[in-house]
Parts: structure tokens; C-alpha cells; sequence
């Protein structure tokens, strides 16, 4: 066995009652299981929000239907999607990252434990609060519980007097409260990786997971902030009279666009650069080839991270900017394109001639390509304004970012579960259900998000609670919805694996992948303390070093 | 199995990293900015857009003194500072009470400004937007002074209880960042609500 765990006679772990065991992880403040606990609590939130999607669904699925009220529709695309993307897609990645950094990088643990305990409860605390106010959310006026102005809450919409009631200031205060919690983890993993690297770990030798999670880090830093300012204001609004969004007062609803897409547009990149550091992971271990171009990826991910911060207001083209603002951010919006395609090109070059192991985390990651090749593709569509005024607010722009995000996203955190789900837990996911989930749910988005374009062509604006028959959006909806609920399956046989994995899965051994990174040296799951010894690295693959001490890597590096 | 190890050859002699509270609290205060920049634009923004009265030029008064109290609390703090690192705990203890003194001023000028507006000139922060923006922005500095100062403040109580010495001296730069910064900010909102702003 491997000489790093350390075994003291007489202090083995005992199993404990489950108080005792539940206390641990309320009050722990190591990072590997407050990344678990994050995954968690996403886990929930996404299950919570799958079922709105379904509601969502079932409503649309044919013309006139009224499964639901207009009003309970208006509550279910808001809490859908302020918990898809604060709730799930946030605390999963930073779940993540918190679990794999101080890992990666040959650290004890994140730089400040007990600020990583205080953000994940923050944000954990704040989804909470967001679900509370279906019981509190009605206030004095009796008027609607849950926040139902949309995930971005356009002014006036948020002001009191379109939105009566607590239901709005449930949404703001949940948002600040997860959003304090994000600067925290952000902070923390900066610091963590500026301070705490392994001797010889130079940040040319990082593994391009740490590279990118810092750069979402401080993108975390600069772009969660405008929100919470945002937010900020919203509350003074409501709360002390003030002006900021009250058109009646001289105040500009456009400002509020602008803050809210100077945050909204680059928390895309936020999601998805994370999601490029597990592709950056997983590609090469099951194409059997150290990444392709690994100073471009990172020049590419700093490049992404510079000129999504400048592209915000191509969400706002048809609110009738000047034509030099428009001319902006069309350009600005298709430069994007060029370092996302620098990295879908450096992903085929790794997958160029290596011995491609189709694993489940591998499936995920190759379609992740394909997917998140068409979403982009979608997006240079409407980075065009004249193109974005006729596809704007329609189902097209629907289906476009959650091809981004199921697509790409979604998928990409899939393959990161199959790949270090062994690493967690110490067992291995079945391969058998994971076929299972990944096919299913490969069907299930195609016949969703493939056919959720056409309706948007077709003119079928989104967040409309049902529709006339008779405009060619009956079969299309119907099987959009059909999609969602075989997708939905999915997520069951991925629970189920989880679940059944978790008591009955293969032993996974410290490295089931033959991987190259520093985790896969320590116990499946680690020991508390991580590492026995502190590692010394000397090139971007020191595990490879090790197994190939006739061949090592640093030879070259 | 005896592949994998973590027994790597041992190559790195020397090897610093920067410490992580002054990382940490750069990364704050890119955070931070951040904020106040979304503050400013507003203020910016929707200067001289206010429908009705009372106007910046009518009601303002520019705080010349306050400022110099506040702009020199960063020139006694970084003092005190260095005094500590030296481990002259006399000078880094009389120097702290100052800096503290000359926040408390600053803010008692705040203050004194917002009686004057609210009872004088019946500016409240839902009047206008005038007054939503110019207390949103000021009060979201005096915010960060007062929250210096209760930092300030334990560090005064702890060294005036002999227990801030040259092994804490890394901890009171970190502080000294943060304040530094909270004056910073008050260039810029100086600048942008008595200069550009009348």
C-alpha cells in the first residue's frame, strides 16, 4: 500500500453515533468537505429547480393548457432560473474547486478554512432564504409569494409598486447574501493558490484546473460585486424611498439592465471556465496525452476572462442602444469566439492521435465539445444586432444559453462527477447506469434544446404562460417537453448511481484513471490532513514523473 | 501498490510565497472597488438628472478639513506600522490612538454634513436622486470607515493590553491595506461628489 497514510495505534477513527457525525459536518472547516457539502446542497437546489423546469414544460406542452396559473408560471421561469444559476451552478463549481485546489496544488487546505465554512453556509443559508419566501413572500398585501419578475428582475418590475409584497426582497436579499458568500470563496481561492502551492509548484506548472479557477476567481471578484451593488440600490429603493431604478423620479430602468448584464454576461464565463478546467482535466487522461498547448489554454482562458467583461450590453441590443454602442459589443461579443475556439481546438489537438478511452466522464466530455461548439455558434448568431433584434426575447435565445449551460455546463460537471466521484468517496460510479445517464440525457437535450430553436425562429417569445394553437409551436412544444422529462429520468439514473455507488461501487484504489495530478496520489478519499508529506513537484504531471522515473516530464519542461 | 507515492524527488532549495492575508485583502479590495465603481457610475450618471431641488451647488459644502484628517490617518498608520515591525510599541500605540482619532473626526464631519443637509435643506435620501445618490455613495464610505474603525479600535484595546507586538506586526499591515483603501476611495468620491459633482 501506499506509505501516506499515517497510522497512529490507538486513535482509529471509531464509528460514531449520527449526531455526533452530523455535528462534524456542520461545523467542519476542512475544504473537503465543505466541497462536498457545496455539491450537496447544489444537488438539492437542482433537483428543486428540475422540478420547475418540468412544471415549466408540462405547462407549454400544448396550446392553451392551464396546468398551472399565469402566476404560478411567472414564479416558476423566475425561481428556475435564479436557482439554476445561483444555487446549482455556482455552489457545484465552487464545491468543486474547493475540493480538487488544495489538492491539486499539495496543500493542507484552503488558505482560510473557517472564511470557506462562513461563504459556503452564506450561500447555502441564502438559497434557503430564496425558497422561504414561498411561505413569507406574501407580506401584508397578500400578493404572490415566490419572486416572479423574471431572473433578472428588469426595473420597474422590482420597484414596490410592481412588486407589492416580500416576494422581490426575498430574491435581492438572497442574491447579496449568496453573493457576499461567492467573494468569500473567491478570495479564498486566490489566496490559496497564490500562497499555498507545493515547493516547485511554479504557476507554470499548475494543473490547468488551478489555472482557470483562479481566473474565475477573480472574475468572481470583479463581476459578482456589480450585482451586489446592484442590489444594494434595489434594497434603498424599497426599502428607504430611493430613486436609483424610478423612472417617475428621473431614474433610468436601462441602468438597471446595464448593472445587472455587467454582472450577468460575465457570470456566463464564470460557469463555464470551470467547466473548460474539468474538460482540461479529463480530456487528456482519457486521450493519453498531456494537454495540447497548455500556455495558449491559459493565455486563451486569461483572454476569454478580458473581453467577456466587455460584452455585457449585447443582452440589452433591443432596448435601443446608439449605433456606436451596438457596433461595440457586436464586436466585442464575436471576439469572443476567437479564444473559446483556440480551446475547443486545443481539446481535438489532445484528443489528435491519442488512445481515446470512452469512459462515461470521457462521453460527457466529447459531447460537452460538440455541444458547447453549437452553442457557441448560436451565440455568433445573434452577436449580430440586427440578427439579435429579430431572435431577442425569443425562444431562440431560450434554447441558445441552455445549450451554454446544459450542453456545456451540465455536462462538463457530469464528467467531473464520473471522474472524481472515486476520488470523494473511494468507489467507483457503475459504469453500467452511467451509459445509462449519459445516453439518456445526451436524447433527452437533443430533443429538448435541438428543437427549442425552431419555435424561437418560428416567433414564440419566452416567458409566455401558454400560447394559441394553430401557429406551428404545438408538436414542437410537445416534443420539447418530452425531452425534458427523459432528460429528467436521467438525472434519477444519475441519483441512483450516486446513491448505489456510494454502498456497493468497484474500490477505487488512489488512482483509478492512471491520472497525472497531484490527488490521485493520496487515499481514495483523503486523509484529513491531505498529505503525509508535503510533495515536491518538478513538471506539470508529477505523477507521470513518478511512474515513469526513466521518462519524467520535467526532462522536457 | 507501491506505484504511487507521494515521496517526490526533492529538487526546490528556496521556496517564498506571498503571505496570504495581503493576498487576501488585495483581492477585498478588488472586490470592493468593484462595488463603489457601480456606486459612482450612478452618481455620474444621474448628475443633474434629479427633478426637483435641492441641487449639489445649492447645498454642498466642500469638507477641506475632514479630509486632510482622514487623507494623513494614512500617513500616521503606515507610521505606526513601521514602528511596530521595529518594535517600538510606544510610537505604533500613540500613533494607532491618533489614526483612530482622526477617523472618529472624519466621520463626526459626515455626520455633522448630513444633519445640516437633512435639517437645513430638508435633503433625505428619497427627495431626489440627488439625495438617493449622494447618500448611497458617502454613506457606503462612512460604511467602511466606521467598519476601520471598529477594527482599528480592537487592535487599540489588544495593544493597550500589551498583546500586539512584532510577531503581530504582519496582521497590522493587512489592516493597514484596508485603510489605506477606505481612504483611496475617498479621493475618488471627494473628487466625484465636491469637484466634478457642483
Amino acid at each position: 500500500m501506499s506509505s501516506n497514510a499515517i497510522t497512529i495505534p490507538g486513535t482509529q477513527i471509531q464509528a460514531r453515533p449520527w449526531v455526533d457525525e452530523l455535528h462534524q459536518w456542520l461545523t467542519t472547516v476542512d475544504h473537503k468537505r465543505l466541497g462536498i457539502l457545496y455539491i450537496l446542497s447544489a444537488l438539492l437546489f437542482l433537483v428543486i429547480g428540475g422540478v420547475e423546469a418540468l412544471i415549466i414544460r408540462i405547462q407549454l406542452m400544448h396550446s392553451h393548457n392551464d396546468f398551472v396559473s399565469p402566476q404560478v408560471f411567472n414564479r416558476m421561469f423566475t425561481m428556475h432560473g435564479t436557482t439554476m444559476i445561483f444555487f446549482v451552478a455556482m455552489p457545484v463549481l465552487f464545491g468543486f474547486a474547493n475540493y480538487l485546489v488544495p489538492l491539486m496544488i499539495g496543500a493542507r487546505d484552503m488558505a482560510f478554512p473557517r472564511l470557506n465554512a462562513f461563504s459556503f453556509w452564506l450561500s447555502f443559508l441564502g438559497g434557503l432564504l430564496l425558497y422561504f419566501s414561498f411561505l413569507g413572500g406574501s407580506g401584508l398585501y397578500g400578493a404572490g409569494n415566490a419572486p416572479d419578475v423574471g431572473w433578472w428582475a428588469y426595473a420597474p418590475l422590482g420597484a414596490r409598486a410592481f412588486s407589492p409584497g416580500h416576494s422581490s426582497d426575498y430574491w435581492t436579499l438572497a442574491l447579496l447574501v449568496s453573493g457576499f458568500g461567492s467573494i468569500g470563496t473567491a478570495i479564498n481561492i486566490i489566496a490559496t493558490i497564490v500562497c499555498l502551492r507545493c515547493p516547485g509548484m511554479k504557476i507554470s506548472r499548475m494543473p490547468l484546473l488551478v489555472w482557470l479557477n483562479l481566473v474565475m476567481a477573480g472574475m468572481v471578484l470583479i463581476a459578482i460585486t456589480p450585482l451586489s451593488a446592484a442590489q444594494m440600490m434595489l434594497l434603498i429603493d424599497r426599502y428607504l424611498g430611493g430613486h436609483f431604478f424610478d423612472t417617475q423620479a428621473g431614474g433610468s430602468a436601462v441602468l438597471w439592465m446595464h448593472f445587472f448584464w455587467i454582472f450577468g454576461h460575465p457570470e456566463v464565463y464564470i460557469l463555464i471556465i470551470p467547466s473548460f478546467a474539468f474538460m482540461s482535466e479529463i480530456i487528456p487522461v482519457f486521450s493519453r496525452k498531456p494537454i495540447f498547448g497548455y500556455p495558449v489554454m491559459v493565455g486563451a482562458t486569461v483572454c476569454i476572462a478580458f473581453v467577456s467583461m466587455s460584452v455585457w450590453a449585447h443582452h440589452m441590443f433591443t432596448i435601443g442602444m446608439n449605433s456606436y454602442a451596438n457596433s461595440f459589443f457586436v464586436i466585442t461579443t464575436m471576439a469572443v469566439g476567437v479564444p473559446t475556439g483556440i480551446k475547443i481546438f486545443n481539446w481535438i489537438g489532445t484528443m489528435w492521435g491519442g488512445r481515446i478511452q470512452f469512459k462515461t466522464p470521457m462521453l460527457f466530455s466529447i459531447a460537452f465539445l460538440f455541444q458547447f461548439l453549437v452553442a457557441g455558434l448560436t451565440g455568433i448568431i445573434q452577436s449580430s444586432a440586427p440578427v439579435d433584434w429579430q431572435l431577442s426575447l425569443s425562444y431562440f435565445v431560450v434554447a441558445h444559453f441552455h445549450y451554454v449551460i446544459v450542453g456545456g455546463i451540465l455536462f462538463a460537471l457530469f464528467a467531473a462527477f464520473y471522474y472524481w466521484y472515486p476520488k470523494m468517496i473511494g468507489r467507483m460510479l457503475s459504469e453500467r447506469l452511467g451509459k445509462w445517464h449519459f445516453w439518456l440525457f445526451l436524447i433527452g437535450f437533443h430533443l429538448t434544446f435541438d428543437v427549442m430553436h425552431i419555435p424561437g425562429v418560428l416567433g414564440m417569445p419566452r416567458r409566455i404562460y401558454t400560447y394559441e394553437p394553430g401557429r406551428g409551436w404545438d408538436t414542437l412544444n410537445l416534443i420539447i417537453s418530452i425531452g425534458a422529462f427523459i432528460q429528467a429520468i436521467a438525472i434519477l439514473v444519475f441519483v441512483a448511481n450516486l446513491i448505489i455507488s456510494y454502498f456497493k461501487g468497484a474500490k477505487a484504489g488512489n488512482d483509478p484513471w492512471d491520472a497525472w495530478t497531484l490527488e490521485w496520489s493520496v487515499s481514495s478519499p483523503p486523509p484529513a490532513y491531505n498529505f503525509a508529506t508535503v510533495p515536491t513537484v518538478a513538471s506539470r504531471r508529477p505523477l507521470w514523473d513518478l511512474k515513469h522515473p526513466e521518462d519524467p516530464d520535467s526532462r522536457y519542461e | 501498490m507501491s506505484a504511487v507515492t507521494t515521496s517526490f524527488p526533492n529538487t526546490a532549495a528556496a521556496w517564498q510565497l506571498p503571505s496570504r492575508g495581503k493576498v487576501a485583502m488585495a483581492g477585498l479590495i478588488i472586490a470592493e472597488s468593484a462595488i463603489f465603481t457601480i456606486f459612482v457610475v450612478a452618481y455620474l450618471f444621474y448628475l443633474g438628472k434629479s427633478l426637483t431641488g435641492p441641487t449639489p451647488r445649492e447645498v454642498l459644502e466642500t469638507p477641506i478639513f475632514y479630509t486632510i484628517c482622514l487623507l494623513s490617518s494614512s500617513l500616521t498608520i503606515h507610521l505606526a506600522a513601521k514602528f511596530l515591525a521595529r518594535g517600538i510599541g510606544f510610537a505604533f500605540l500613540g500613533l494607532w490612538l491618533l489614526t483612530i482619532a482622526l477617523g472618529g473626526l472624519f466621520l463626526y464631519g459626515t455626520a455633522q454634513e448630513w444633519h445640516r443637509l437633512i435639517y437645513e435643506h430638508g435633503l433625505t435620501i428619497s427627495t431626489n436622486l440627488f439625495g438617493t445618490t449622494y447618500y448611497s455613495l458617502v454613506g457606503l464610505h462612512a460604511f467602511h470607515v466606521t467598519a476601520g474603525l471598529v477594527m482599528l479600535l480592537t487592535v487599540a484595546v489588544l495593544g493597550l493590553g500589551g498583546r500586539v507586538g512584532v510577531k503581530q506586526s504582519g496582521h497590522i499591515e493587512v489592516l493597514s491595506m484596508y485603510w489605506h483603501f477606505v481612504d483611496a476611495v475617498w479621493v475618488v468620491v471627494f473628487t466625484v461628489v465636491y469637484v466634478l459633482g457642483r
